[in-house]
């Protein structure tokens, strides 16, 4: 065997070399180390521009569409929604019946920051209650599994019983909306931080909310913002669930019965106002609050690319 | 090289007697050292090592009040040792030691301020003179994901340093680096050690490193870990490599080291 190997692979000794050295080029005679990005590269570099042009894209098929299939009734005209968002951004701000859209959005949020507020309150004291005891760990495992699978809409009828006809209802499913996940993401983003990061938070002889506080949540923070982010559409599409099906709150309603009422009256291009209002919403929450917060945070510090 | 000073009188700063570590795997418990003692002075490099299984850095754990001893005792400045604490700061070989939300001076202010030792401005001047030190002043306000590894290790020396705890603990800082960064840190170690005279806890599995940093070493055997042998190491340092003495003391490290493992493979012959 050993024989048979040396005689297919001689054993070669490689030849020996001169040494070489050689100088290093001095960087400022390289002509082109660095070179400025052209203006196309530059715009085409924007996110923004590449997703205001699909934005753009698709307005122009959805008109194109809306206008060779010819049924308001089923789908209005780009411009005819424009044009009834434009006459409902001119209303009076008031809180009667016929208010401005503006006002009728803010209504929905405030609502919503409220329910939104407490859901994040409940879901940072249970997760940390459950990160540091043994106890609040089966109770948050325990809760999440029995009510996160539950929609939260489907509290809204008992929810009206306890609290009546108003906004405490309706801030009562929104956290319900809100909590589970935020608690659960929350949660497990408590886990995975590093040992090491915990042994340095203990060294320094941090305990109890003072641990949780200063090294947990930072630690945790890429798991916490998708968790808020996902508390904050379940949130946000429970609101407007529930707007839809049982309507007012307070003295005026919001963006969804805003929609109901119109639906109901068959103003179909305000309907689509209506909905194109709620789009426009969750599109300014993701795109400049929660990348604002991003880019402060976890991209800052090289968390997440 | 100088004798070791024994700043405190002759009394010791750190006395660990006879301690014996035990953690709990999912499925056994483990004996990581066994009777375990020594004794640390003021201005030591003292260094624990053995090779891997040892229970070398369970032993700095013990002492950084991470796990308690079943057996024994552990005393700093005669207060036995009860929990983690800011007296005893710990390096780690981990890069991610460093908090990631926090910039350089942020991250040696943090302990400094959250111990309730300084207030922010008198942390912040600390903060400084220990970036200094350790040669990092052009990047203050650098956050650590842009740091090479080197970098992070002085951040991590330089964070425990400003805290001037009674002992600093470290836990194999160097082996995570490559081995032209780990010969410079090793020589930017002592020369911070002449100028400053902390005391540190050195854990490590390279002898060669164990002689050049420490001026005495704790040789340990594995399963559990046990003391063979505390040697003076004090002449060493990087100009000794390769000297004829520093050679011999390697060699009979590595005998002691190695002798279990060849009694080991040797016992079936004779059973």
């Amino acid at each position: 065997m050993l024989e048979a190997s040396t005689v297919a692979y001689p054993r070669l000794t490689p030849p020996v070399r001169p040494e070489l050295v050689s100088s290093v080029t001095d960087s400022s005679e390289i002509v082109q180390v660095e070179r400025p990005l052209s203006t196309w590269e530059r715009i085409t570099g924007q996110a923004s521009v590449r997703r205001l042009f699909l934005l753009l894209v698709i307005v122009v098929a959805w008109e194109a569409y809306a206008r060779y299939l010819d049924k308001p009734l089923m789908l209005p005209t780009f411009t005819d929604t424009a044009a009834a968002f434009w006459t409902e951004l001119n209303k009076p701000f008031n809180f009667g019946s016929d208010s401005n859209l503006l006002v009728k959005a803010w209504t929905s949020v405030s609502v919503l920051v409220k329910g939104y507020a407490l859901g994040v309150l409940l879901a940072a004291i249970m997760s940390s209650l459950a990160v540091t005891t043994r106890i609040g760990n089966d109770l948050l495992s325990t809760l999440t599994s029995m009510f996160n699978p539950l929609p939260a809409i489907a509290l809204l009828p008992l929810a009206m019983l306890w609290f009546g006809l108003g906004e405490t209802a309706l801030v009562f499913v929104l956290i319900h909306a809100a909590l589970w996940p935020l608690a659960l993401n929350m949660h497990s983003g408590f886990l995975g931080v590093s040992s090491t990061l915990r042994m340095c938070g203990r060294n320094y002889g941090l305990k109890g909310l003072r641990y949780v506080l200063q090294i947990l949540i930072p630690a945790a923070f890429p798991a916490i913002l998708t968790g808020l982010k996902i508390a904050w559409a379940f949130a946000w599409r429970t609101l407007i669930a529930a707007e839809l099906v049982f309507g007012i709150s307070g003295g005026s309603g919001g963006l969804g019965w805003f929609i109901f009422i119109n639906k109901q009256e068959l103003n179909i291009p305000e309907v689509f106002a209506g909905l194109g209002a709620v789009i426009l919403i969750g599109l300014i929450i993701e795109n400049f609050v929660f990348r604002y917060i991003e880019e402060a945070t976890v991209k800052k510090w090289g968390m997440q690319h | 090289m100088e004798m070791p000073r024994h700043g405190n009188g002759d009394k010791p700063l750190l006395e660990v007697k006879e301690v014996t570590l035990q953690y709990k795997t999912k499925e056994s418990l483990v004996t990581a050292t066994y009777k375990v003692s020594f004794d640390v002075y003021q201005g030591d490099r003292f260094v624990l090592l053995g090779p891997s299984g040892c229970g070398k850095s369970t032993m700095l754990k013990g002492v950084g009040g991470f796990i308690a001893p079943v057996a024994g005792e552990m005393r700093l400045r005669g207060r036995a040792i009860h929990g983690p604490g800011p007296d005893r700061m710990m390096v780690f070989q981990e890069f991610d030691q460093l908090m990631p939300w926090k910039t350089v001076k942020q991250n040696i202010m943090f302990p400094l301020i959250s111990s309730g030792r300084m207030r922010a401005k008198e942390a912040e001047q600390q903060a400084l003179k220990y970036i200094d030190k350790v040669k990092l002043s052009k990047f203050p306000n650098a956050y650590p994901h842009t740091l090479s590894g080197g970098m992070k290790q002085r951040v991590g020396i330089a964070r425990a340093m400003a805290m001037e705890p009674e002992i600093l603990l470290m836990d194999e800082p160097f082996a995570a680096l490559d081995a032209l960064t780990r010969r410079k840190m090793q020589e930017e170690l002592l020369q911070l050690w002449d100028d400053v005279r902390f005391t540190v806890l050195f854990v490590t599995h390279s002898i060669e490193e164990a002689l050049i940093v420490g001026n005495r070493i704790l040789v340990m055997s594995p399963h559990p870990g046990q003391v063979k042998a505390e040697l003076n190491a004090h002449e060493f340092d990087h100009t000794s490599i390769g000297s004829p003495k520093m050679q011999q003391l390697q060699h009979r490290i590595r005998e002691m080291l190695f002798a279990d493992q060849i009694e080991q493979t040797e016992v079936p012959r004779h059973a």
